[in-house]
């Protein structure tokens, strides 16, 4: 009797066992979260990755909201997007944390990138995570690039026709290619209709993918820290390392602090300035598209213009479409263009400090360049400041390798 | 690390400048500031009053819905269709323009803009600046120009109330031939029903309204907004004590 009771009633593990017997949910949750670990003295530098997830649910959750709205045909678009500001129940939150989320996602990918800059995180043994960040971001540029033409405005308009318009420059397959993107001989309902497909599918689904990709390839290494030293080659007897803690709960919680402020400014920017004086939305985007009234001045939106500045700085047409293209991809070569054998900065020499200062300057100068009418001075900047980008990357073989570095300690430094 | 807090702190002041200096590009004519307030719904009462009495019959702004004024600006459903509703029948229709688009072009050679949105596209400076700018010009079809907008296709439907002024010029011969023309203020050639101050302040609500249905929700969001803030804030103290806690070992 009490035998059988002792079978019947033991407890064999519960659901979770049912579970795990059939899928691996507690290994993976241990692989990936409670028992990933990563360096104890990550810096605030360190959170703009968690950032960027936060801003793509942002992002995917109110886009799915807006989609249930919004029409995209030319005749239908501009005013469904007003519908939405004006009578749809909370539509307004939804589209300007849309809209808002646009510009944050940059801001906080631009940041996430800089840290790696700062820490070499892109060398040895991450130089794939570098990669397939740098394909996220070009999705990304595709993905904020496409949504932008959907709201109808003018800006919307006539930023998509000049953009498109440069693939033009190409020689032979330039005219049929830019026909191929827009499907037309304008930019025109069809071009609209494709650039909604692209922008909630197939856009959104390489950047998830990506993303999945982006992590596994991190966990698999382990992440950098400030220090850029590897923990793993400091294991305690139990085989974790020494300066280790694991990502839930110690960096979730730390996550957590730096996930509520930035919300914070998230949404001062939603509230009380969403078109954030005509940088987030352009003033000239709220009258709809007219293909017979060309805007005083076209602009692109400011995380497009750093490169924009560039190709406008370029007389000839092909060659500022080249170096523009150039501009965007170089940052991919990064693993291989550093020949420092520290990663860190705060054990790097003089020389990358101050081409790294530099390189902020000279993008931010770009940035701003951009978003100005093309006048004489303004191009000549333009002129000094793409050539100081450029040398950035390019000579980075000859100042990292020159450069005089401190010594690494063996352990990271951590103050409590 | 220092060398990281000085370039954490040049970035953010260089943002600060971006920013700044990109909201500083403006037109090329002075803008005198509107100096509305969107907080003085007396203000936006009167402003409605205004546009559906001299702007509507031949402006429309058709994504704005009687409704929504009356529940923004505090008015009864009576009070919206004896005040406002001139040729709407139901609350919740927009505001159409009594003029046919097409004839509207035939007339004046541009049918008249739909007013949903010109505030934001324009900013409530610039309108402000446009109703107050017409000063009269022999030449133009309709007598007159606007110092904003040149060769604006818009008559002084104002000019009841302003009256009508001239615009003195300066032209300036520069050494290479080329003339500059430089605006030297109005003279007002006939008396209007209302004085200057009192048409800046017509003008002034005006411009208040539209920049009101231009974005009806404006108030709504910074009200709540307060609270997302202060929820944060609450949040922010939470997550720091729950850090500090989960924390606490590590050496």
């Amino acid at each position: 009797m009490a035998r059988i009771e002792a079978e019947v009633g033991k407890p064999q593990g519960g659901l979770m066992k049912w579970i795990d017997d059939r899928f691996p949910f507690t290994k993976t949750m241990k692989y990936h979260v409670t028992e990933y670990y990563a360096s104890k003295n990550f810096n605030w530098w360190f959170v703009f990755g968690v950032l960027a997830m936060v801003v793509l649910v942002i992002q995917l959750v109110t886009g799915i909201f807006l989609t249930m709205n919004y029409k995209p045909a030319a005749a239908e678009a501009f005013a469904s997007v007003e519908y939405i500001m004006r009578d749809v129940e909370w539509g307004w939150l939804i589209r300007y944390m849309h809209s808002t989320g646009a510009s944050f996602f940059f801001i906080v990918v631009y940041l996430h990138m800089f840290r790696a800059m700062l820490y070499g995180s892109y060398k040895k043994p991450r130089e794939l995570i570098w990669l397939i960040g740098m394909m996220i971001f070009f999705v990304l540029m595709a993905e904020g690039f496409a949504g932008y033409l959907l709201p109808w405005g003018q800006m919307s308009y006539w930023g998509a026709q000049v953009i498109i318009s440069l693939f033009g420059a190409i020689p032979v397959v330039g005219d049929g290619l830019v026909e191929f993107i827009r499907g037309d001989y304008s930019i025109s309902d069809i071009t609209l209709n494709r650039f909604f497909a692209l922008h909630v599918i197939v856009l959104p689904l390489a950047l998830i993918g990506l993303i999945f990709v982006h992590i596994v390839a991190l966990h698999e290494v382990g992440s950098n820290n400030p220090d850029g030293i590897e923990i793993k080659k400091n294991k305690g007897p139990d085989g974790i390392p020494l300066d280790g803690v694991p990502f839930h709960p110690h960096h979730t919680s730390k996550d957590l602090i730096g996930i509520i402020v930035f919300l914070m400014i998230f949404s001062a920017v939603v509230f009380f300035a969403p078109d954030m004086g005509g940088m987030f939305l352009e003033h000239a985007n709220f009258e709809p598209a007219n293909l017979t009234a060309t805007p005083e001045h076209i602009a692109p939106v400011w995380y497009y213009t750093p490169y924009y500045a560039i190709l406008r700085a370029v007389p000839d047409k092909l060659w500022g479409f080249i170096l523009f293209g150039l501009s965007v991809l170089l940052p991919v070569f990064l693993p291989w263009l550093d020949r420092c054998r520290v990663r860190s900065i705060r054990y790097r020499g003089w020389m990358y400090k101050t081409a790294l200062s530099i390189f902020v300057v000279t993008f931010l100068t770009l940035g701003w360049l951009g978003l100005q009418p093309a006048t004489e001075t303004y191009v000549l900047l333009a002129r000094i400041f793409s050539v100081l980008y450029f040398a950035f990357f390019l000579l980075m073989p000859f100042y990292t390798a020159a450069d005089k570095t401190k010594p690494v300690p063996d352990r990271v430094v951590y103050h409590d | 690390m220092t060398k990281c807090k000085k370039i954490a702190s040049l970035i953010t002041l260089s943002a600060c400048l971006f920013a700044s200096q990109a909201m500083a590009a403006g037109g090329s004519v002075h803008l005198e500031p509107a100096e509305i307030d969107p907080d003085n719904v007396s203000s936006l009462q009167r402003g409605a009053r205004n546009f559906m009495n001299y702007c509507s019959g031949c402006h429309s702004a058709q994504y704005v819905r009687f409704n929504t004024i009356g529940k923004s600006l505090g008015l009864s459903e009576e009070q919206l269709v004896d005040n406002l509703m001139f040729n709407a029948d139901k609350t919740f229709e927009t505001i159409k323009s009594s003029m046919p688009s097409a004839d509207a072009a035939r007339w004046y050679g541009k049918a008249p803009p739909d007013m949903s949105l010109m505030a934001r596209a324009k900013g409530t400076d610039y309108v402000y600046n446009f109703l107050k700018g017409f000063y009269v010009s022999p030449e133009s079809p309709t007598g007159v120009d606007n110092l904003v907008l040149a060769g604006t296709s818009m008559p002084h439907v104002l000019w009841e109330l302003q009256g009508f002024q001239s615009a003195n010029f300066e032209h300036h011969e520069n050494e290479d031939g080329s003339v500059t023309t430089t605006f030297e203020g109005f003279e007002q050639l006939s008396p209007g029903s209302m004085d200057a101050e009192d048409y800046d302040d017509f003008v002034r609500d005006t411009v208040n309204f539209l920049a009101y249905i231009a974005e009806p929700i404006r108030s709504d969001r910074r009200k709540l907004g307060v609270w997302v803030i202060m929820f944060l804030i609450f949040f922010f103290i939470l997550a720091v004590q729950l850090k500090k806690q989960i924390w606490k070992d590590v050496k």
